[in-house]
């Protein structure tokens, strides 16, 4: 009875493996990127996988609180994908009043902002106040988004004109200090998203809702407030990510933004993130998509696998990198 | 009761009559959804062939389907043969395997059969076909590189999606370098997107420190390409050849931009040309089986204007 008592102590000491899994894992990576590539920790190359990590990253931090509250949005790929087509179109039609110029730049930004909270709204609104499944709505509106793009863009791609997107490029491509904006912009994110998760009530709501709504409603939290709010602030963070997408390629196609659902959700639940709800972490995603992003640039960067087998390598990774995490959890 | 049954098949012998008096045909066409830029040039020049036909020909009716994935284009083929019992189907199959079966199916009902572009997995069953050549666009595209790079040099490629298409296509290429002096630094897929061809070549740009030309193989994945190299601000590389004639790359070839000096075609419109050559062979008696092989054409600055349509959406 005592030998059974006192063995799990020694293992409380150290941190739990579900929190160094990830690490581990992301340590790992980069020390085989370094042995196989000189160039691999080059500033050059660092730069480059952060700042395209930024789009999913920025995305995943708003997932990682709608997973926490119990929910999921599969709808986030494409509807980054219609954001972009939709900023693009705006700024393109007010071109001719408004001219090359910062006010052109801002008004298409806040097109994507106001996209991007109203889309997030309708899909917390019919979540919430009709109480259809996430899954299923999602499902619906990914679907909606995808072809909404298509049509915009009549089956090709919609482009932003010449001398505006080398004008609004410096957002994806400029920066501080060498730090480009979207890295800045994803950093920022991170903060507020951890602070929001640590420290303020809306964090524990969501947190509370996930583990068990039941009790969180008992506990006089408005569930469905909470909710609500998790689809806007992940709208409102698709949007922001588009700002950074769109002056990249200046461009927005039916193939935009395809399959970031998927790879926003597996980083959530690579960084420690509970699928079924009730525990959140904002820096293990952000953990998760260094790693998703991190494996592709290996790969690119070395010969050591057949291209066709990129999938299946990034798919081993993913699930070592959350059995790392549960070995703690089994043995607790 | 007997009664009631001989009232309809009256009344739907009578609603029959005026289509059999003009004997109208039904050609049904079932293509990819517009997933990407040449898809989306296919669906143009698809609609745009339809409705010429339809006001060419009144004793032709179309029926258009757009599927998303092989499963739904299956579906569209077997309702077509249902609902509205066509004469002819062109088909740009999504797949080879799985469009195999329903698509014999149709044939063994004694429709005309025209496979376009992706070929079926067993042989015999479509009466027309009518293709680009992907070996001949990998070709074309390896013999400017090497005439581009007549001391040699270094050059990347980006892949397609990994398909019998994008095989071909890099074979042929691989052939028509082979012997001369072109070192291929590296090949990995893009996928024919944009997004995914602008972070492989941020990855072959950290990877290799020289890099002559690339061969993106196609325009969108040429368009990734050279936002990587200009965020980069690397100037070594020389030129970047794209492929299937995008119109915007073309417009830089015929402005005669010095990064696309060139580019080869593979043609979205040849789905126009098989919906014709179908619709030619139902009205008239000329004799149109067979296989219709649309080669790939070198596009340079002094032909460019000739493969440049403004009004298509790729």
């Amino acid at each position: 009875m005592s030998d059974t008592t006192t063995l799990p102590r020694p293992r409380r000491a150290l941190p739990s493996m579900t929190v160094i899994g990830p690490v581990l894992a992301l340590v790992l990576l980069v020390i085989i990127g370094t042995a196989l590539n000189p160039n691999f920790l080059a500033w050059a190359n660092v730069t480059n996988v952060l700042a395209r990590s930024a789009f999913i990253g920025i995305i995943a931090v708003g997932m990682t609180f709608v997973i926490t509250a119990g929910g999921l949005d599969l709808s986030v790929g494409s509807m980054a994908a219609f954001i972009a087509g939709l900023m693009i179109l705006v700024m393109n039609a007010a071109l001719p009043a408004l001219g090359v110029g910062v006010p052109l730049v801002l008004l298409g930004m806040a097109t994507a902002l106001v996209a991007g909270l109203a889309a997030g709204f309708l899909n917390g609104i019919l979540i919430t106040r009709l109480g259809i499944e996430a899954f299923i709505v999602t499902l619906g509106s990914m679907g909606i988004y995808r072809s909404l793009v298509t049509w915009l863009a009549d089956g090709g791609t919609l482009s932003l004109d010449f001398t505006l997107r080398s004008f609004y490029q410096p957002v994806y491509y400029g920066g501080i200090l060498g730090v480009s904006w979207p890295i800045i912009v994803f950093a920022v994110t991170v903060v507020l998203g951890e602070i929001a998760m640590r420290r303020m009530v809306f964090g524990r709501h969501c947190a509370a809702i996930g583990s068990n709504d039941q009790v969180a409603r008992y506990s006089s939290v408005n569930v469905g407030r909470v909710r609500l709010m998790t689809y806007v602030l992940l709208g409102l963070l698709v949007g922001v990510a588009t700002i950074m997408y769109v002056p990249r390629l200046g461009s927005a196609s039916a193939s935009t933004g395809l399959l970031w659902e998927l790879e926003a959700i597996a980083a959530v639940i690579i960084g420690g993130t509970v699928l079924k709800g009730g525990f959140g972490r904002v820096w293990g995603t952000v953990i998760g998509v260094l790693i998703l992003s991190l494996i592709g640039n290996i790969l690119n960067l070395t010969d050591l696998v057949s291209p066709y087998l990129n999938g299946a390598i990034q798919g081993a990774i993913i699930i070592l990198a959350v059995i790392l995490q549960r070995e703690g959890k089994a043995g607790a | 009761m007997k009664h009631i049954i001989a009232g309809i098949g009256l009344a739907g012998a009578l609603a029959a009559a005026p289509a059999l008096a003009q004997e109208t045909k039904v050609i049904g066409v079932s293509i990819p959804a517009a997933t990407h830029g040449w898809a989306g040039g296919m669906n143009y020049f698809a609609q745009a062939a339809v409705e010429r036909l339809e006001a060419t020909y009144p004793e032709l009716d179309f029926v258009l389907a757009t599927a998303s994935d092989p499963g739904k284009q299956v579906n569209d083929i077997e309702d077509m043969v249902a609902t509205r019992n066509i004469d002819a189907l062109v088909v740009l199959p999504f797949e080879s395997e799985p469009l195999t079966g329903p698509v014999q199916a149709v044939a063994a009902s004694g429709a005309w059969v025209t496979v376009v572009d992706r070929g079926l997995s067993q042989e015999g069953i479509e009466d027309l076909y009518v293709a680009g050549d992907n070996s001949g666009f990998g070709r074309v595209s390896g013999e400017f590189m090497a005439s581009q790079l007549p001391e040699g040099g270094k050059v990347v490629a980006l892949r397609g999606i990994p398909t019998t298409i994008d095989n071909e296509r890099v074979a042929g290429f691989e052939s028509a370098i082979e012997g001369k002096d072109i070192e291929v630094l590296g090949m990995e897929h893009g996928n024919w997107n944009r997004d995914d061809a602008f972070t492989v070549m941020q990855d072959f740009l950290s990877k290799f420190p020289e890099i002559d030309a690339v061969w993106a193989s196609d325009d969108d994945m040429a368009i990734g390409v050279l936002a990587a190299i200009e965020a980069s601000g690397r100037e070594d590389v020389k030129f970047v050849l794209g492929g299937a004639g995008m119109k915007e790359m073309v417009k830089r070839t015929m402005d005669q931009d010095p990064m696309i000096p060139a580019n080869v075609t593979y043609p979205p419109s040849m789905i126009a040309t098989a919906i014709e050559v179908t619709a030619l062979g139902l009205v008239s008696n000329a004799p149109v089986s067979g296989e219709f092989i649309i080669g790939s054409v070198l596009v340079t600055p002094e032909n460019a204007e000739q493969f440049y349509y403004p009004d298509s959406p790729f």
